[in-house]
This record gives C-alpha cells, sequence and structure tokens, in this order.
C-alpha cells in the first residue's frame, strides 16, 4: 500500500462515483473518463504498460468520446433533467452485490492472494504479441470477425437511412 | 567519430550526470526526471514561438505582404509582444458558461499536449522514458486531447464553439485511423513498440544512404498517409474545417480569451510538433544524419533540421491549399486513406517475406501505385468537373 497507490485508488473511484451521481451528463462522461484514466494508471503502477495505455485509447480516446459525440447530436446544449436515483433500485443494488461478492471470492480464493515471492515476470508487448497471435489466434480471428460484421452492419443501417431520405427528398 | 565529438554529441548527457553528481542519493531518481524534464519543456514552447514568427512571416510573402516586422528586428520580439499582450488581456468567460470544465479544458489540452514529448528521441540517449510500448504511449495520450477539445466546446455554451467541436472531433476520430495503421508497417518493420528501438534500427547506412524507412515503398507511401493524417489531427489548413473562420469564427476556443487562448494555441502547435516529431521518428531515421559521411555533426541538430524542415512544408501547405469540404474531407479519409493504409500493411508484408533485391521493390511498387491509381478513381466516381453555371451571375 504505497502513497501512490492510495491516490490512483481514489483518482478511480472518486471518477467512477462521480460519474453515478452527477446530474449533467456531460459531467458524468468527464468524470467517468477520469475513472478509466486512474484505473490505466494503476495498471500503468502495477508494470502492465500495454493494458494500461490500451485502456487510455481505447476507453477514453474512443468510448468516451463516442458517448460525449452522442450526447451532443442528440440532446441540445442544456443540462438534462434527470433522476439520479433509478426506480430499478432494487435489483440493480442486488446485482452489484452479487458481482461484489463473486469478485472478492476471487480475489480471496485466487493464487495472487498469497504474496509472490519469486521474481515478478516480465511482461512486454513482444509477449502479449505473441500470445495473441499463438495461443489465442482463434479468439482473435473470432472477435475481428464479429466486429467486422459490426461495421457492415452499421454502415447498412446508415446507407438505408440515406437512401430513405433522398428518396423522401424527391417526392 | 572521434572523442570531442562524441562529447559534443552527448554533451546534454554528460551535463546532466555532472548535475546529477552534486544531488544527495536519495533524490537523484527525481532530480534525474526534472533535468530530463525541463529542457524539453522549454524548447519546445521557445520552438513554438520561433514558429510562430516564421509562420507570420512566410505565409505574409506567399501573400505578397510583408508580415510581422515591428517589433524587433525584423519582427523577431514578436512572439514576447503577443506573450505579454495574451498575459495582460481580460480573461472572459461566458455567463451561462460550464465554469470548471471551461476551465479545465485549456489546462488537459497542454498537459496532454506536453506529455507526448516523453517518448520522442531528441537525440542520441536522449529520451525522456524509453517505454516499452512507446507508440502506443504517443497515440494513447494523443487521443485524451479529442477530449479536451469536446471539453472547451461544450463548456462554451455556444452554437459555434460547439459545431467547431464537433467537426473537430468527428476529423480526428476520422484520421487517428489512418495515423495508427501508417505507423503500424514501421512497427511490422522494426519489429517493436519502443521509439528509441525504431530509431536505432533505422540508423545504419548502405554506402552513403541511410537506413530510413522512408526509403522503401511502403515507406513512402505510409509518410505520406502519416503527414496527410497529422495535417488532419492537428486541424490546419487544407483540413482546418474546426475553425473555419468564415463559417464559425474560430471554432471549440470561440470562447477563450486572454492567455487561455494562448494555451489552446500553444497546445495545438505542440501537438503538430509532436506529430511531426513521430513522423521523424517513424520515417526519417530520428536523429540519424542523412548520409554517412555527415554523421559527426550531433544527433540533436538532425533532429530540429528535420523538424523545421516539416514545419516549413506544414507552412508552405497552409499557405498553398484551399479548405475543404465536409464531405470531401470525410470521403477522403475513410475512402482513400483507410483502404490506401491497410493495403500498404499488405505491401509491407509482402516485402518483408521476399528476398531483398529488385523483385521484391517492383512487386510492393506495382500493388501500391496500382492501389493508389485505381483509389482516386473510385473517389472521383460520378464527380467528373463540369463548366459551373451560376443562375443570377451569367
Amino acid at each position: 500500500m504505497t502513497i501512490s497507490f492510495l491516490l490512483l485508488a481514489a483518482i478511480t473511484i472518486i471518477g467512477t462515483a462521480a460519474a453515478m451521481t452527477l446530474k449533467n451528463l456531460v459531467h458524468c462522461v468527464l468524470a467517468l473518463s477520469l475513472g478509466l484514466v486512474g484505473l490505466a494508471a494503476l495498471y500503468m503502477q502495477l508494470g502492465a504498460q500495454f493494458v494500461g495505455f490500451t485502456q487510455i485509447l481505447v476507453y477514453v480516446g474512443a468510448v468516451a468520446i463516442l458517448a460525449a459525440f452522442a450526447i451532443m447530436m442528440t440532446r441540445s446544449a442544456d443540462p438534462a433533467v434527470s433522476h439520479v436515483v433509478s426506480s430499478f433500485r432494487a435489483s440493480g443494488a442486488l446485482i452489484a452485490i452479487l458481482v461484489f461478492a463473486v469478485l472478492a471470492w476471487a480475489t480471496i480464493s485466487g493464487t495472487s492472494a498469497q504474496p509472490i515471492l519469486t521474481a515478478a515476470p516480465e511482461s512486454s508487448v513482444g509477449q502479449v504479441g505473441a500470445a495473441l497471435m499463438h495461443r489465442f489466434v482463434l479468439p482473435l480471428e473470432v472477435i475481428g470477425l464479429l466486429l467486422t460484421a459490426a461495421l457492415i452492419g452499421a454502415g447498412i443501417l446508415a446507407m438505408d437511412e440515406h437512401r430513405g431520405n433522398q428518396n423522401r427528398g424527391t417526392r | 567519430m572521434t572523442g570531442h565529438l562524441v562529447t559534443l554529441d552527448q554533451i546534454f548527457v554528460v551535463i546532466k550526470h555532472w548535475l546529477l553528481g552534486f544531488v544527495p542519493g536519495a533524490l537523484q531518481p527525481i532530480s534525474s526526471a526534472i533535468l530530463s524534464v525541463v529542457p524539453v519543456v522549454i524548447a519546445f514552447p521557445l520552438l513554438f514561438a520561433i514558429t510562430t514568427v516564421l509562420e507570420r512571416k512566410g505565409l505574409g510573402r506567399m501573400q505578397n505582404r510583408y508580415g510581422p516586422n515591428r517589433a524587433g528586428w525584423f519582427g523577431i520580439l514578436q512572439p514576447m509582444a503577443d506573450g505579454i499582450k495574451s498575459l495582460t488581456k481580460e480573461d472572459i468567460v461566458p455567463k451561462t458558461a460550464d465554469q470548471l470544465v471551461h476551465f479545465l479544458a485549456p489546462v488537459v489540452m497542454v498537459i496532454a499536449s506536453f506529455l507526448v514529448y516523453a517518448v520522442v528521441p531528441i537525440g542520441r540517449n536522449m529520451v525522456i522514458a524509453d517505454l516499452n510500448a512507446g507508440v502506443l504511449f504517443f497515440f494513447a495520450i494523443g487521443s485524451m486531447v479529442e477530449l479536451s477539445v469536446f471539453m472547451a466546446g461544450w463548456s462554451s455554451h455556444s452554437k459555434y464553439s460547439l459545431l467547431g467541436a464537433m467537426r473537430a472531433i468527428a476529423q480526428m476520430i476520422s484520421y487517428e485511423m489512418p495515423l495508427v495503421l501508417a505507423s503500424v508497417v514501421v512497427i511490422m518493420a522494426a519489429g517493436s513498440l519502443s521509439t528509441v528501438t525504431i530509431v536505432n534500427m533505422q540508423a545504419g547506412y548502405t554506402g552513403i544512404w541511410p537506413h530510413w524507412y522512408l526509403f522503401t515503398p511502403w515507406g513512402i507511401i505510409g509518410f505520406v498517409i502519416f503527414m496527410i493524417a497529422a495535417t488532419a489531427e492537428s486541424n490546419r489548413c487544407p483540413f482546418d474545417m474546426p475553425e473555419g473562420e468564415s463559417e464559425i469564427i474560430a471554432g471549440y476556443f470561440i470562447e477563450y480569451s486572454g492567455f487561455k487562448f494562448a494555451l489552446f494555441f500553444l497546445a495545438e502547435y505542440l501537438g503538430m510538433f509532436a506529430t511531426s516529431a513521430m513522423a521523424i521518428t517513424f520515417f526519417l531515421g530520428g536523429w540519424s544524419a542523412p548520409f554517412s559521411f555527415l554523421t559527426w555533426i550531433p544527433s540533436y541538430f538532425w533532429f530540429f533540421a528535420k523538424l523545421l524542415t516539416i514545419i516549413c512544408a506544414f507552412i508552405w501547405v497552409r499557405g498553398t491549399l484551399p479548405r475543404l469540404r465536409m464531405d470531401q474531407l470525410m470521403n477522403f479519409a475513410w475512402k482513400f486513406m483507410l483502404p490506401l493504409s491497410l493495403i500498404n500493411i499488405v505491401g509491407a508484408g509482402i516485402w518483408h517475406f521476399m528476398p531483398a533485391g529488385f523483385t521484391r521493390w517492383g512487386v510492393v511498387s506495382l500493388l501500391l501505385a496500382l492501389s493508389c491509381v485505381l483509389l482516386s478513381r473510385g473517389l472521383r466516381r460520378n464527380k467528373w468537373f463540369h463548366v459551373r453555371t451560376y443562375r443570377f451571375a451569367s
């Protein structure tokens, strides 16, 4: 438990908590990205540079931006009035408790909870790449196929809408 | 290289170690970090100051006027005057603006722009952090700039700044893809994500010619794609839609005044320098000399010489090309740059697996040239140019 760990954990927790409690949607997105940056910093503190940078690149650079973009495109710039406490709070709390219990059980009973006496394994980008290309090549390909299908589907959806608008325009 | 030339090459490293000798052992790591960071934080804003003069004088020459020539000798003190002016100006925040986000946007932007320089190899043994995943770090931090653009545009609560932010983010997302894919070929060739290793791989010579990745078919295409995407990423002409003065006045930072505006200006130029530095690292051999008989000149000199050359090219392009339209911009990104950069990766793969010689030059060049021609034809499909008739003018 070093000071840097406590600081990063505080940033992560404050960011994610603010993302759930703030009223303004855009503030929520910004707070969430703060939490994600904190999480990435925690990964880097554990020596997993690649995972940390990928976390920032994907979640801050793509997901948060996409969420912000969606809000800008669909809503007016005025802060949206919404209730912080949702009507599904009972079931939500139940699911949260269950997820927390499973994670806590896995953490406590897992081997990583015991202190590791041997030196930490050298984790480099090369090893991640080799693992993806050799052992996990089939999952990688399957995910690639899934994402391509999603991309084509999104393209087709957008194209149909565009064509419909054109027809409406000419009529 | 002889002894004193090596010393000249490594003079900054030697000075740093000499200064570190005066620091007690417990403070060594942090003082080492400070001694690495401070010169970079000073040097690149200075380069920014020089570039503003260069750009205004250069653009002035291209547009048949003088440019700044009042402050100092030939206007050389113009950046000082600009700095004092923006420091003494009143800082106006719109009444309806989101105060906190409005304040944080330029801060986040400048921090992200400076962080990127951590992985730029400025000279031999001169890099702040030789990260294992340096290239990934560069793109990850670069994506934080987009978030600050959004923060600036949204928090100002003005339709012009919101429009500017939307344009900027759409453009940055679209051109980030070719930017990353163009650098993938270099990562493939070097077999590493570390910027220092990438430069070291290009540091050799055949005869007098260097082993830069620019001198391969996929390297040329990759460099051109990278530079076009870098122009779009840094919102410069001809891709300066986000701040189109004639349409939305100044884009996402229109509601900023005083030094906050200057910070946006600074961050924009720092971003431009950083992407240019990455282009140098990836394709132009980083700090290595262009000919083997010029290696006696210090490595950091070559880095800044290449950087200034690219900056001059940026200014030249800005003075020459007109602004693109939004649909042209998007079509160009998704229908030309993206497929070409994907084909470029295939070309780099073929290059890697074919035996060295003229055959692989021919095969890869043919593939890339053919796809260039076909893709540009596809881009022009159904869009032949006609004599334009104006309804009320003719």
